[in-house]
């Protein structure tokens, strides 16, 4: 236990960037959930995948001269590349449905979860055999500069911006620490994923395909009867959801430098967890759980301990499926018949 | 309901012995005990060691079977109690030697017979202290909260919790030893030849197919007796169990407990086996697989279960072993039967979703699980997903 109140603030912005990924998958969750009532175990490898095509239309882009030589190229070099990846995964999603999911949709609950550890064991070993059993390097193109409030060695508060290849003691002299720092990766997917969070809800709560998508989450044979096509929402949602997915793949390949067969694990049980504080098939409540996920996870890895900090995860899931499975803002599940 | 297909038995399995079944199992009996013997005489410990792995998973695969199979409980997070009882029958090993005066001692011979219960009920132990809060969850909020349990075990045994398991390295630390258990030198006095040694594999095998025996016996039983039923009624509708006076917890805690005890033994059987353990043969994928090997096998079925655990844990090794010696080098290179072992987890993850899709029951399924799953009684299935969906409809408006 070392609790040092002034490492507080880093771990607040640490935390952030860290829900931002979390909630990113977690909608993905909570999406099939609303819809499906099922847990799509292979979300997980949805994310490993987006990162991966990520890097894959990185590379294919990168031969292009036209996107390497401005900066403005380079900022349309990640966005497509993103756009691209979102596009591919979500069709990987929508495949995975269809020929796994789909066939199971009257069969006993536990069933489509066995299928999908199978995709998700599948997928896995895919790329472990075909891409790289090792750790990817995923390239940053563009400086990540630190946007930094520090204190010189004489006590006086400084703001200023940090380059790529600087250390702050160039700037300020020996002595001086840094006391928040904020990176142009964390501020970008902060960014990002807010912005993605109000499209989809404005996507969800204002289209007619939204209002089908309510539809079906409370009643799919109502909503079919309705004139709904209940095929083409439930793949639509296997579609958003791993397209979500993709982007807080590519974002933690840039954030934590490196991607790997089964990155998707541990993330994918933390958003699962995400989704289940805030209420499983409630869109603002996975949006809202993912941020209070990646808070409560900075917090501890920085105050209490790092080796721990999965574990903490894992008792707050038990804790919240046990004394409130409805989550923040769920309702409470009656079993009846 | 399906009608004439169902028919009332009060012995499920009381088949009777034809000479068909007799010739059935001196087959399998002869392959059980032959083959390692064969391989040990032609030298080739690598099989003998693989007939023992299987064996351990067997073990596994029809203890996670109760929870799987019989109360349609999914248990992800079953490495746990493996786990638990590994580091436990080699914990209590230290203290055992230490009681007797260190591991010198001729009494220390005797730790893995004195521990086996112990180990067990330190398995059971935290079946039911897993169990007791956790059981009242939905199926699958139920997998994954044994999933995250399970790792947390993991987690624990390598961050060196208490200071007792050394971290990633693992156990028997520096200074300490797994005392191999009695017996093993005297048969290798006994029985071995000029040209055979009774391998300490050999022996191990031997032990571990005794216990797959016991487990097969006491599972049996445990299939016809009340408690069995229970099992079944609960899996196939916990209200009606409910309202026919089955206490659904206990019911339920009993098959996570007994799950465990299995799990329990299966552990401080591979801990003095090998003699060592590390935290990294426990982790999630241990799970996976053993749950792939109920689920393929047939769940609730007890040949099914085995047939599974040879499958996924014998047949990849196997081809990989034999392409060594002469006696598949004919046919394939071990270059191809190495990839055979690589590609083994990406051809059970497709058999998992093809099975799930085309033949849900498995390989060998147990007769009443078939009708369960398969679609020819309609009539239940159709009923049964109205019934659920209605629940859904009333109690859960899902605001998107």
């Amino acid at each position: 236990m070392h609790f040092d109140i002034a490492a507080l603030p880093q771990q607040f912005v640490n935390g952030l960037t860290l829900g931002g990924l979390y909630a990113l998958i977690a909608l993905g969750y909570t999406l099939v959930y609303g819809i499906l009532l099922m847990i799509n175990f292979a979300h997980s490898e949805m994310f490993m995948s987006g990162a991966y095509f990520g890097l894959l239309w990185l590379n294919i882009l990168s031969e292009l001269s036209f996107f390497t030589q401005t900066a403005f190229g380079l900022v349309l070099l990640y966005m497509a590349s993103i756009l691209l990846a979102m596009v591919m995964t979500g069709l990987l999603g929508v495949l995975i449905e269809r020929f796994a999911y789909r066939p199971l949709r009257h069969a006993p609950r536990l069933a489509p979860l066995i299928s999908a550890i199978g995709v998700s064991l599948f997928l896995q070993n895919a790329v472990l055999l075909w891409v790289s059993s090792r750790s990817i390097p995923f390239p940053v193109k563009f400086p990540v500069l630190q946007y930094t409030v520090a204190r010189d060695a004489a006590g006086s508060l400084h703001l200023l911006v940090v380059g790529a290849q600087e250390h702050l003691t160039d700037r300020l002299g020996e002595g001086a620490n840094a006391i928040l720092q904020v990176s142009t990766l964390q501020v970008m997917i902060v960014m990002t994923t807010i912005s993605l969070l109000i499209v989809l809800d404005t996507f969800v709560s204002k289209t007619r395909m939204g209002r089908a998508m309510r539809a079906t989450s409370q009643d799919r044979d109502a909503a079919g009867l309705m004139g709904v096509d209940i095929n083409k929402v439930i793949a639509l949602t296997f579609f958003i959801g791993p397209a979500l997915g993709a982007v807080a793949g590519i974002f933690s390949g840039m954030y934590y430098g490196n991607i790997k067969y089964n990155m998707g694990f541990i993330p994918g049980i933390k958003s699962f967890t995400a989704a289940v504080i805030g209420g499983i098939g409630n869109l603002r409540g996975a949006m809202l759980g993912g941020f209070t996920l990646g808070m409560i996870e900075a917090l501890a890895a920085g105050f209490i301990s790092t080796g721990y900090k999965d574990v903490i995860a894992f008792m707050i899931l038990i804790l919240v499926l046990i004394f409130r499975p409805g989550g923040l803002l769920g309702e409470s599940v009656v079993e009846k018949v | 309901m399906g009608g004439s297909k169902i028919e009332l038995r009060t012995n499920v399995q009381g088949s009777k012995l034809t000479p068909k079944l007799i010739a059935i199992y001196a087959a399998i009996a002869v392959l059980v005990v032959g083959l390692p013997i064969y391989f040990q005489s032609t030298g080739n410990v690598f099989m003998v060691r693989i007939f023992a792995l299987v064996g351990i998973y067997v073990i596994l695969a029809l203890g996670l079977n109760i929870v799987v199979g019989y109360a349609g409980l999914l248990d992800l997070g079953y490495v746990a109690f493996y786990g638990m009882g590994a580091y436990a029958g080699v914990l209590f090993g230290f203290v055992f030697q230490k009681l007797v005066g260190g591991a010198a001692s001729p009494l220390a011979e005797y730790s893995y017979w004195a521990l086996i219960i112990p180990a067990t009920l330190a398995g059971a132990a935290t079946g039911v202290m897993l169990g007791t809060p956790v059981l009242r969850l939905r199926g699958d909020y139920l997998a994954i909260v044994t999933l995250g349990f399970g790792e947390i075990v993991r987690i624990a045994l390598t961050n060196n919790i208490l200071e007792l398991t050394n971290g990633a390295a693992g156990l028997p630390a520096v200074g300490q030893a797994i005392v191999p258990a009695i017996g093993q030198q005297w048969v290798r006095d006994t029985f071995s030849t000029d040209t055979f040694v009774f391998s300490k594999d050999l022996f191990w095998y031997f032990i571990i197919v005794m216990l797959c025996l016991f487990t097969i016996f006491i599972i049996r039983r445990l299939d016809n007796s009340r408690l069995g039923r229970a099992w079944v009624a609960m899996r196939e509708d916990e209200v009606a169990a409910a309202s026919v006076g089955i206490n659904i917890m206990t019911t339920k805690l009993w098959a996570f407990s007994l799950g465990a005890v299995w799990g329990g033994i299966a552990g401080i059987t591979y801990a003095y086996w090998v003699g060592f353990i590390s935290p990294e043969s426990f982790n999630f994928m241990e799970s996976v697989l053993i749950v792939c090997m109920v689920v393929l096998g047939g769940m609730g079925s007890i040949p099914g279960a085995i047939i599974g655990a040879v499958i996924i844990a014998g047949l990849p090794e196997a081809i990989r072993g034999m392409a060594q010696s002469e006696v598949l080098s004919g046919i394939l290179t071990p270059e191809q039967a190495s990839l055979v072992g690589d590609y083994r987890f990406l051809i059970f993850g497709g058999l998992m979703v093809i099975m799930m899709a085309v033949r849900p029951q498995g390989i060998f399924p147990s007769t009443r699980r078939a009708r369960e799953l398969t679609s020819d009684d309609v009539i239940i299935a159709e009923s049964n997903t109205d019934l659920w969906e209605v629940e859904h409809k009333t109690d859960t408006p899902h605001s998107l």
